[in-house]
């Protein structure tokens, strides 16, 4: 099933549901001719649909906003604050391209600093899902419930097939007592490579498939903290305010100490161009960051990164 | 003064060899291809004829300023920079490369890229600001803004044209590539923008409406600057999305596009006068 295909059924289903977009359409085609007057595109008015989203919501609509990650985060972020956040209006927030995702779009466009700002705000949900099969798995939970959301859109397909859902918690792909690797979004896919890397040489690897990063499963880091010698936080992000940051906050919360070690993007945009080459230039394929998890080169391959996705 | 159309046949020839470059950087990843065929002809212009920016001036105070706001445009200017001096051509065919830095919106790497954009209405505050200073500091020189007519949804546009009327910033002016065109449809279709004259004019602008892919009437019409003291200056280019390629023009599909490279070839014989059939590429992309 693909976004388009779980939205329109949902709304189908749901009279409550208004599907908005600022201008950009490309999950959302169908959707005007099937839902009529509850398809609201505003224009290129991020500030204003959110505005609006806030209105409909207290008429006991739940909105569905679209809009490139960047600008629904940054450009409306205020917006979200004051009317999302402070009466805790359930709209949902679908931000396309995040993370590395906007490849060869530039600074402009790169949403790398939105898990951080938009859990900073109070009652504002946040969630990142690993590929397509999660996003469909996660979704319907999102959208019932009652907070505000924001949502990654990742609608790469995987063949890793993911657990049902459920808010707040965090899939458990693997264990390990050397490394764990957790990790959100777009850099599940790489994670995988690196496990298996990890593997072939020796270790003892965990992966966790955080999912939701606010709010966050506290309980799955502790775990992780006292089982495995490592935490590895991997995520296409700032190192400010992300996965690293929560880790740290959760351990500091529980006075406990780990290992951890953080790959994230460190006080630069990334350089852009086409997905497998940002992937391969900033050192995130799953070859690198096994990599620089083991501390030397190995002879292992680095599968093609295709740019399906592209065609969103 | 250039008074007849014969005098712009070098102007003409530039702007056919941006759109060349424009169809050649629509392929491996692709760009913004209908969207920058509309402002070739307003870029090559102003350039060639009206701004005071040349590739020896770029660091000199006392020049003018150009501000690409719309952003996905920039291949009419790479197009236009590589052919009129500012950087070698041969960057252009590193398009999406790691090697350098050009990509699918504006950035300073570029000489002659005043500033980043892509993000949509931030270059009309920006460009104030410039506008500003340039009244602080007693100049003469002027600064133009490039913004899409889609662009103008977005309200901060509206915002620099208050704040320029408050501050009587007749050396700034703004001009919108007006090709009836957003992303996914039809301007008028979506956030209707007219009547356009009467918006900006009630807003305290001072405006003159051209034919976008006519030198004459872009010469006509930036020859009466500054349009009225104290006013801020628009220019609504009226244009045409895609123009110069009949099988992609005037199309709500063909905004963004990464074609093979034998429909490039295509293309690129139907920039110089070969009808081709319409394309049907698997490789179209919307973004």
């Amino acid at each position: 099933m693909s976004y388009e295909e779980l939205l329109t059924e949902t709304a189908l289903n749901n009279e409550q549901i208004i599907v908005m977009t600022a201008e950009n359409r490309a999950l959302v085609r169908n959707l005007p001719a099937v839902l009529g007057k509850r398809f609201i595109d505003t224009g290129i008015t991020e500030q204003t649909m959110i505005g609006a989203a806030a209105g409909l919501a207290l008429r006991r609509r739940i909105p569905v906003v679209h809009a490139l990650a960047a600008f629904l985060t940054m450009r409306a972020f205020e917006f979200v604050r004051t009317d999302l956040g402070i009466a805790n209006l359930p709209a949902k927030l679908s931000g396309f391209i995040p993370g590395f995702l906007s490849d060869a779009n530039g600074p402009t466009h790169q949403a790398i600093e939105d898990i951080s700002i938009m859990r900073g705000i109070p009652n504002v949900t946040v969630f990142a899902p690993a590929d397509e099969d999660d996003l469909i798995k996660m979704l319907p939970q999102i959208w019932n419930s009652p907070n505000p959301a924001y949502t990654r859109i990742n609608t790469r397909k995987t063949t890793y097939e993911h657990e049902p859902f459920e808010l707040g918690k965090a899939e458990v792909v693997a264990t390990g007592s050397d490394v764990t690797i957790l990790t959100y979004g777009l850099m599940f896919e790489q994670a995988l490579i690196a496990v298996d890397i990890l593997q072939n040489e020796g270790l003892s690897v965990g992966l966790v498939n955080m999912r939701s990063l606010k709010p966050v499963d506290e309980a799955i880091i502790l775990q992780v903290a006292a089982s495995s010698n490592l935490i590895v936080t991997l995520e296409d992000h700032f190192l400010t305010g992300g996965l690293y940051t929560i880790v740290a906050e959760v351990l500091l919360q529980y006075q406990t100490t780990a290992k951890v070690m953080p790959i994230a993007l460190k006080e630069n945009w990334f350089r852009p161009a086409l997905l497998q080459d940002v992937l391969q230039n900033e050192g995130f394929t799953g070859k690198q960051i096994a990599e620089r998890i083991l501390g030397y080169q190995t002879g292992h391959s680095q599968p093609f990164i295709t740019t399906q996705e592209f065609s969103e | 003064m250039k008074n007849n159309t014969n005098q712009y046949q070098d102007t003409e020839a530039i702007a056919l060899k941006v759109r060349e470059h424009i169809v050649r950087m629509s392929t491996d990843g692709g760009c913004f291809t209908g969207a920058s065929l509309s402002a070739v002809d307003l870029i090559v212009y102003l350039y060639t004829d009206f701004l005071d920016i040349t590739p020896f001036n770029l660091n000199d105070p006392n020049r003018d300023y150009l501000f690409l706001s719309k952003g996905h445009d920039v291949p009419a200017l790479y197009g236009t920079l590589a052919e009129l001096g500012f950087i070698e051509k041969e960057r252009l065919q590193k398009h999406l490369s790691l090697d350098d830095h050009i990509y699918w919106h504006p950035n300073r790497h570029i000489p002659g890229v005043e500033f980043h954009s892509g993000s949509l209405g931030h270059l009309p505050s920006v460009a104030l600001g410039v506008a500003m200073d340039l009244k602080i500091s007693g100049s003469d020189n002027k600064v133009i803004c490039i913004m899409g007519d889609g662009e103008l949804n977005e309200g901060t546009c509206w915002e620099a044209v208050l704040v320029a009327n408050a501050y009587a910033l007749d050396n700034l002016i703004f001009v919108i590539d007006r090709n009836h065109f957003q992303a996914n449809m039809r301007t008028e279709d979506l956030i209707p923008l007219e009547p356009l004259i009467e918006k900006f004019e009630s807003f305290g602008a001072a405006v003159k409406r051209v034919n976008g892919h006519s030198y004459t009437e872009l010469h006509e019409a930036f020859s009466a600057y500054p349009f009225k003291t104290g006013k801020l200056n628009v220019v609504i280019a009226d244009t045409i999305r895609g123009k110069g390629l009949p099988s992609i023009q005037e199309r709500a599909d063909r905004w963004f596009c990464n074609f093979s490279a034998n429909e490039i070839e295509q293309l690129l014989q139907e920039l110089h006068g070969q009808h081709i059939s319409d394309l049907t590429s698997e490789t179209l992309i919307v973004r």
